[in-house]
């Protein structure tokens, strides 16, 4: 067994372990800071394959932003997590099965299908003359020449991402006085204006006849 | 033993059927609902970059690129629909999640 | 005569039968409600009996061109429809047999014409019946007159349809209403037969038209019913027969003749005693090239008769309205008929058709000028010495009488024991039986003739012993004033039908029968069915015939029946109750005519009845309506209810289907390598 081998066993382990924590924890602060620990050790299995950017895109991106993300929500809300367990070892029995099934058969076609112990020489785009061949550069070549599209994609999805996440969860203060755009547009003259017809001259009201203080009181209050 | 592509492949197998196991088991917490998906990618990112070091092309891990992309974008709307859902409900109980029933 | 043959011209004959139905139209349109009521009555009679006179005179041109010139006419004059094959046309085959029809239904259509302008005076339906009779008389018209089987059908249907309207004029009387749908499903039970006979003919024989079908008549005789092992040609005979059973109202489908007599006694004179019972007796006459093949089929024919002949004649002796004693008669004569053909005397049936036509039309209208006379009484017990009061209805009435019961040199005498010799002749299973029934049946015939004869027309007057006497619409006081004559335009008509009743069996008699008169309309193979010749070998002309009658019981038998009618009525009136009461168990029998009313309504219909009503709630409501309509938007739904547990709202239960259907797919690949 050579050191890679061995590495690959650990880190597997530990991958493994922490997986089985995040579905399986309480807190689900735990179980998000369980995740942080699957990628770190995920990670560090690509970089034994050699993919060292994505391993640290992985760290960066997944875990700096996606896991940091998910802990901003778990504890912006207020989640009582001890209701939430009931029930939960009721259907790992069944669950228990189909994911033991499912691992086995994946992994017997897998392992069948796939013999190759010794990787092949990885083909570079281009010919780094002179250059030292690295796995960013060589992403980086690759990216911009051929995938140039699917980058520009990529980004309207995050820009798409960006108004997605605030138009859903936007509120609007409830004291704004804001007026939609449409509504104004929208505005019909009889709606806000109603002409009335009057006379040029108007036989004056009939004063009651009471007491003078009384009769400049009402006058007073009818104007 | 050396390792063989067959490995990691089943990797990515046990970790997928971990992140289905959780998606079954939770029905209380939609949270950990969303972290068992980004299980499931990781599980899928795996395959991709055992192929792309076994096969010698760089073209599994522009997919992987790609998918770690897509991934956040999902999970930033994800967790925006699970702040709307707990603000009208209150709790995230995905065992309640059933007005769409038949 | 000259052997040359021409051909007729076709317009002549469409007007011949074209011009009754341009009558009854334009009277039907615009002299009732339905157009407007724009003409009158004056129009619309004259109009008819214009068109229907038209026909007449055309009809007997045509006959004096087929005696004297020997002309015929078989023509195709459009074919309206042809699927594949099979060409469905309109087309007129004009031979003696034919032209002997159409003078016969146009004169006495002619006749009945003119005498309803009496009869139906004050009526307010004047105009619609005048219409209804020139439609039938077009209808019966195209059924003598057409080449093929399809046309036949139609002229019958047309006749049976006219035939339900005018039985059911006075449409709110219950009784014609009741009378009229026996009528019409009486008659559909025949046409379903009668049907079923051209369908046959149709498949395999593979056309409608006459000449064709008879051109293949000797295949047609060679070949078995599929499937079993009776003659293809009997069955096709017996089937239409059946219809020919309806029509001509042969036991056991007799029973809505009777009751037509719910109708106005012109259309009883018209359609139940000359045209339209007497359309299946000219139906088998036409198809004789087809009946001769079957023997078995023309036992049957001749067996039916035969009961009807005698069994009806029975129940006439016992009726007391004056159009029934008259139905009876005619439902008997229609047996004598049937038996004739059944004899392979086809000529002999269509002579005694022709003479029954004229005595039979004639004592009907003569009981509609007596009904009319003793205002709208119908009971012939509280008749009576009327003889004195409607001297010409009288002596019309005691003409067709003598015609009816064969009094030698009368037209009727010269059919009849034509046909009670053809019979005897026979040589089919049956003819001993209808042999015996023919000849009790000329007395019975004699007997219940005269009956009605002397308690009409001889006796005491009883007028005004009618318990339930009814006054007519102008309020006369019936049971005190005196009966009286009826005006000429009903008269003369009993005249003009009288005259034929004495002398055309005379005289017609040589060339129809043993003459070449039928020689192309009708076929005997004198072989196998001999009675023809046989008769021809025995006639020495008309007068001879009747001098030689004196030496044959059917003379005798007449005579007896004349003498027994005379002494029960006239000399010992009490002797019918006595008999009465000896043999009440027969008579109640004959009241209730063999008791086939009762078994048609009471089985038959309220059989058919609660097969409906269980068809109804068991196959319709449970079955259809429940099981299957119901029953599959049940299904529908209780798949949909279990269905709908899927969809439970809850998202890790679709995840949980979708991860196990990638799993399903997953075991089916690896299993597949």
């Amino acid at each position: 067994m050579d050191v890679k081998a061995g590495l690959f066993y650990v880190f597997a382990a530990l991958l493994l372990f922490a997986a089985f924590r995040v579905v399986t924890a309480r807190n689900p602060v735990h179980a998000a800071l369980y995740l942080v620990w699957a990628f770190f050790q995920a990670a560090m299995i690509w970089l034994l394959l050699r993919a060292e950017f994505l391993a640290m895109a992985l760290v960066l991106v997944y875990v700096g932003a996606v896991m940091v993300l998910f802990l901003f929500v778990v504890m912006m809300l207020d989640i009582n997590f001890d209701s939430i367990r009931q029930g939960f070892w009721r259907h790992f029995p069944l669950a228990g099965v189909i994911g033991v099934v499912i691992a086995l058969e994946m992994s017997a076609v897998l392992f069948a299908g796939f013999r190759m112990a010794e990787p092949k020489a990885m083909q570079t785009v281009v010919q780094s003359a002179g250059g030292q061949a690295s796995n960013t550069r060589d992403l980086g070549i690759l990216l911009y020449t051929e995938y140039v599209y699917p980058v520009q994609i990529a980004a309207v999805i995050l820009l798409v991402a960006i108004i997605a996440a605030i138009a859903l969860t936007l509120r609007e203060r409830k004291d704004s006085k804001h007026i939609g755009v449409d509504a104004q547009v929208r505005v019909r003259a009889k709606d806000r204006l109603r002409v009335v017809k009057i006379g040029v001259t108007q036989a004056a009201k009939p004063m009651p006849a009471a007491a003078d203080g009384d009769a400049s009181a009402e006058g007073e209050k009818k104007s | 033993m050396t390792l063989t592509l067959g490995h990691f492949l089943s990797l990515g197998a046990i970790l997928f059927a971990l992140s289905v196991i959780g998606i079954f088991l939770n029905r209380k917490n939609l949270i950990i609902l969303l972290m068992a998906i980004e299980l499931m990618l990781l599980a899928v990112n795996m395959n991709f970059v055992a192929f792309s070091y076994y096969l010698g092309d760089m073209r599994g891990q522009i997919f992987v690129f790609f998918i770690l992309t897509v991934a956040a974008a999902e999970s930033a709307i994800g967790l925006a629909i699970l702040v709307q859902l707990f603000r009208n409900k209150s709790n995230i109980n995905v065992d309640e999640l059933n007005s769409l029933k038949g | 005569m000259n052997t040359m043959s021409q051909t007729l011209s076709a317009s002549t004959l469409l007007t011949v039968a074209l011009a009754p139905l341009v009558g009854a139209i334009v009277a039907g349109v615009f002299g009732t409600a339905f157009g407007g009521n724009r003409i009158g009555r004056r129009v619309s009679h004259s109009l008819t009996i214009g068109a229907v006179a038209l026909a007449f005179l055309l009809s007997v041109g045509v006959l004096w061109d087929v005696v004297e010139h020997g002309a015929r006419f078989n023509e195709t004059l459009y074919t309206w429809m042809q699927v594949g094959a099979l060409k469905m046309e309109i087309g007129f085959l004009v031979d003696g047999l034919t032209a002997m029809m159409m003078c016969v239904v146009t004169f006495v259509s002619l006749m009945v014409h003119l005498y309803t302008i009496g009869y139906m005076k004050e009526d307010e339906g004047y105009n619609r019946f005048f219409a209804y009779i020139s439609l039938f008389t077009f209808s019966m018209l195209m059924l003598v007159m057409s080449n093929n089987l399809l046309q036949l059908f139609f002229g019958w249907e047309a006749v049976g349809l006219v035939s339900y309207l005018l039985i059911g004029f006075w449409f709110n009387k219950p009784t014609a209403i009741f009378a009229n749908m026996k009528a019409f499903l009486v008659n559909r039970v025949g046409d379903f037969g009668f049907i079923l006979g051209i369908g046959l003919i149709v498949a395999n024989a593979g056309t409608l038209n006459y000449a064709e079908v008879f051109a293949l008549s000797g295949e047609l005789g060679t070949m078995a019913f599929p499937g079993t092992d009776w003659m293809l040609i009997t069955v096709i005979c017996i089937c239409l027969f059946i219809g020919a059973m309806g029509k001509s109202a042969q036991f056991p489908l007799h029973v809505w003749l009777p009751d037509s007599m719910e109708g106005p006694t012109p259309i009883s004179a018209l359609i139940h005693a000359a045209t339209m019972v007497t359309a299946g007796i000219f139906m088998v006459a036409r198809m004789s090239p087809l009946f001769e093949l079957s023997d078995t089929a023309l036992s049957f024919v001749m067996v039916i008769g035969a009961i009807t002949a005698l069994f009806m004649g029975f129940l006439g002796i016992i009726q007391n309205d004056i159009k029934r004693v008259v139905a009876y008669s005619t439902l008997s004569q229609l047996g004598y008929m049937t038996v004739a053909l059944g004899a392979s005397a086809y000529s002999v049936a269509v002579f005694h058709l022709m003479t029954h036509a004229f005595f039979k039309a004639l004592l009907f209208l003569a009981a509609g000028s007596v009904i009319m006379g003793v205002h709208h009484n119908q009971d012939i017990r509280w008749m009576g010495g009327l003889r004195k009061y409607m001297p010409i209805t009288w002596i019309t009435s005691l003409v067709g009488s003598l015609a009816l019961i064969g009094t030698p040199l009368f037209a009727g005498f010269y059919s009849k024991d034509s046909i009670i010799e053809a019979v005897h002749f026979s040589n089919l299973p049956g003819a001993g039986f209808a042999h015996f029934a023919v000849l009790a049946g000329v007395f019975v015939t004699a007997f219940y003739s005269f009956r009605m004869y002397f308690l009409v027309f001889h006796g005491k007057e009883r007028f005004d012993q009618n318990p339930d006497a009814h006054h007519d619409d102008h309020g006369h006081h019936g049971a005190h004033d005196k009966p009286h004559e009826s005006p000429w335009v009903v008269t003369v008509p009993l005249i003009l039908l009288a005259i034929p009743s004495v002398v055309i069996g005379y005289m017609t008699i040589g060339p129809m029968l043993f003459g070449d008169f039928f020689k192309d309309a009708i076929f005997v193979n004198a072989t196998l069915h001999p009675a023809m010749a046989e008769l021809a070998k025995i006639f020495h002309g008309p007068m001879a015939m009747a001098s030689h009658a004196l030496s044959t019981a059917p003379f005798w038998l007449a005579l007896a029946g004349v003498v027994s009618s005379y002494y029960m009525y006239m000399v010992n009136p009490a002797l019918p109750a006595a008999i009465k009461k000896r043999c009440m168990p027969i008579y109640t029998l004959l009241e209730n005519k063999y008791y086939m009313d009762w078994f048609n309504e009471n089985v038959l219909a309220r059989g058919a009845r609660m097969l409906g009503t269980g068809l109804w709630k068991g196959g319709d409501q449970a079955l259809i309506d429940g099981t299957i309509v119901n029953g599959s938007w049940k299904v529908v739904v209780w798949i949909s209810r279990q269905v709908r547990r899927l969809q439970s709202g809850y998202l890790f239960h679709y995840a949980l289907s979708m991860i196990l259907g990638v799993f399903g797919l997953m075991t089916y690949f690896v299993w597949r390598s």
